[in-house]
């Protein structure tokens, strides 16, 4: 169990910075989810937090001790990594047991314990095996295994899952949170999988371009995504975004050639401004033609439990989950209301969430919404 | 899917691999049906057919204490100058492969002895280590003589080996670096979190994961020891193989008798008997350590 401090840390390699400060603060026995598009800096953090990875600046605290400047072995972490990075030339035993070994446990106690935390793991049959003789989803119990035994006050994920067919994902990542319950020592994982992300995280962190976007619950971060980024890359199908502008006269915006009315406050707030839209596509509601905003149809998924409708509005791209009773073909026209209380205003030049203060949401009814002239 | 190009005729193929075929025949095969032929039979030394004496000419090299103390000689460079080569290599390897500032620099100058001819590296440390100027010479004034290559048979034969290894530990640096670069970080990494240090990590992983470019380097050296250009062309140029036969190699002995003694018959002999042995500890090399190599 240990709380882990985040302050002001930068990374360069050379003249390229992957990281701009940041500032973060994980309690004792949280789980923590770090999210984040490829090269954004997430995997740089957690090798930093291991002691793989020089500091450029800023520091970390494990427990409040400073660990700049300690060698990996004296951080108190334990690693999953990508690719297992399983010792091929050891058995599984040798493998789990390989740090106990290095730490020089009696052989008596070691044998012990690497049973032990083989039944765990369900590997105590494998354990005279080569990693080459195990299947993907054994190899990632050796590599949770090994950094178990060594009961650390903190687990470091690297994407542990990635390289793991779909299904095996979901039962490994249903077992990662068990383990987590049970063992309760601090994790951060690092993944770049969305789902992955709000089903693991207490505390999930978006990352980008080197910087925190966002910090919070996982639910949080997906009704009040802090900024654009966040907005687009939480959600599946990812959320419809567009860029309007706020009427001076009424509380709309212009979209797809119709009038989309928004909270009143916050128009009152934002009269004349240059703003991003943004609403997710399980949000909008098919309304009779002649209402709401019309859109063409370029080609519909069925995911079984509905359909998800890519339709083009003005030009652009624009999903929206539909239920299964509804029949729409490529070609065909539709209209979607987009509910006030169901949109996501961000500001044009920065990218971050507007929120209104003080006043709150108009009561959420889509049948009692104002629908808007609409030109067809 | 059957990749390979299909000639029509049958002379094209034959045309494009005969340089290739000529120089073997030439500089192989020839030599090597005239070195059996001499070491059956014996050149009247006026002149005349060469008179076939059946294995006469072996009990002669077997007879000679010279010849064995060749063999011993041989041994013991191609035991000593192998092990020595590898273990620098592998320490210089290592050390690089961690990637320290200037590492690049350092990578550069490990390689550079390799691309200096053995016979010339020779007459360098015979300045180098000389007993009465070289770097031994202030040992030697305070203690005579702990260091003379040119009276004790057993310093030549350190001299020669030094040389050796220091001209092929760049060879097997290379081979060596490049292995211990395919070797996942990930795998090091992840023993630098289960605690272990740099040499534990050393031991523990990355030699094991050389196993296969330690074995390819452990038959390549042994076999340079015994027969490589290098080892007649140090011993040649650095100590001429004396003190007293003390740093006569076999080869040496080969190209002494044939060229000095004139006896092409016994060194033919002996030529067919080192190729023996270089034969006896491939087949040793392959039979029982080659089996201790995990290749995955």
């Amino acid at each position: 169990m240990a709380d882990i401090d985040i302050r002001a840390v930068h990374k360069s390699y050379g003249k390229t910075k992957t990281l701009h400060g940041v500032d973060l603060s994980f309690a004792s026995g949280e789980f923590v989810v770090i999210l984040g598009p490829s090269g954004c800096g997430k995997s740089t953090l957690l090798r930093m937090i291991a002691g793989l990875e020089e500091i450029t600046a800023g520091e970390i605290a494990i427990n409040g001790r400073i660990v700049n400047t300690l060698e990996p072995r004296e951080r108190g972490c334990a690693m999953v990594f990508q690719n297992y990075a399983l010792y091929p030339h050891m058995t599984v035993a040798g493998n789990i047991g390989y740090a106990l070994k290095v730490a020089g446990v009696p052989k008596a106690e070691r044998d012990r314990r690497i049973e032990e935390t083989a039944k765990i793991v369900g590997l105590s049959d494998y354990l005279t095996r080569r990693p080459a003789a195990l299947s993907g989803g054994q190899r990632q119990r050796v590599a949770m295994a090994r950094a178990i035994i060594r009961e650390p006050k903190v687990f470091l994920f690297d994407e542990p899952l990635s390289n793991l067919d779909a299904k095996l994902r979901v039962t490994m990542r249903a077992e990662i949170r068990k383990l987590h319950q049970r063992l309760s020592a601090t994790s951060v994982f690092v993944t770049h999988d969305q789902v992955e992300a709000m089903t693991l995280a207490d505390k999930l962190v978006v990352m980008n371009k080197g910087h925190v976007e966002q910090v919070g619950q996982p639910l949080d971060i997906y009704h009040r995504p802090a900024s654009v980024f966040v907005a687009s890359f939480i959600g599946s199908p990812a959320m419809n975004l567009f860029e309007t502008r706020v009427e001076t006269g009424a509380a709309t915006v212009r979209f797809g050639g119709a009038q989309v009315p928004i909270d009143g406050a916050l128009a009152a707030q934002l009269r004349g401004k240059d703003i991003i839209v943004g609403i997710r596509p399980e949000q909008c509601v098919v309304v009779q033609p002649g209402n709401g905003v019309s859109a063409k149809v370029d080609f519909v998924e069925e995911l079984g439990s509905g359909r998800v409708v890519h339709a083009e509005i003005d030009g652009q791209p624009f999903a929206a989950v539909i239920g299964e009773e509804m029949r729409v073909r490529p070609g065909d026209r539709i209209s979607l209301e987009l509910p006030p209380s169901q949109l996501h205003v961000f500001d044009r030049d920065s990218g971050r969430r507007i929120e209104f203060e003080a006043v709150p949401r108009a009561p959420q009814n889509a049948a009692e919404a104002p629908v808007l002239a609409i030109v067809e | 899917m059957d990749k390979r190009a299909v000639f029509k005729s049958w002379w094209l193929p034959i045309l494009f691999a005969l340089p290739q075929i000529a120089l073997i025949l030439l500089f192989f095969y020839w030599p090597a049906v005239a070195v059996m032929r001499w070491a059956f039979t014996l050149e009247p030394p006026f002149g005349g057919a060469a008179e076939f004496v059946g294995w006469a000419n072996f009990q002669d090299v077997f007879a000679d204490p010279f010849y064995w103390n060749s063999v011993g000689v041989s041994l013991i460079f191609a035991f000593c100058g192998t092990a020595s080569t590898i273990v620098v290599g592998l320490v210089l390897a290592l050390a690089v492969d961690r990637q320290l500032p200037g590492s690049g620099l350092f990578r550069f100058l490990y390689i550079l002895p390799y691309a200096i001819a053995g016979p010339a590296a020779g007459m360098a440390f015979r300045f180098i280590l000389s007993p009465e100027r070289g770097l031994m010479a202030s040992v030697n004034a305070v203690f005579p003589d702990f260091w003379n290559p040119a009276k004790y048979g057993s310093h030549a034969l350190v001299l020669v080996i030094v040389i050796f290894a220091w001209k092929w530990a760049g060879y097997t640096f290379i081979f060596l670096l490049a292995g211990l670069q395919s070797v996942p970080r990930a795998l090091t990494e992840a023993a630098a979190m289960d605690g272990a240090g740099p040499i534990r990590r050393a031991v523990d992983i990355q030699i094991p994961m050389l196993a296969p470019t330690l074995f390819f380097l452990l038959v390549i050296m042994m076999t340079e020891g015994f027969v490589g250009a290098d080892t007649f062309g140090i011993v040649h140029h650095t100590t001429g193989g004396g003190p007293n036969h003390g740093t006569e190699v076999m080869v040496f002995r080969i190209v002494d008798e044939a060229f000095k003694g004139l006896n092409y018959s016994g060194a033919s002999a002996q030529s067919i008997v080192l190729i023996g042995l270089i034969m006896v500890f491939t087949f040793i090399q392959f039979r029982f350590i080659e089996k201790r190599v995990h290749y995955k």
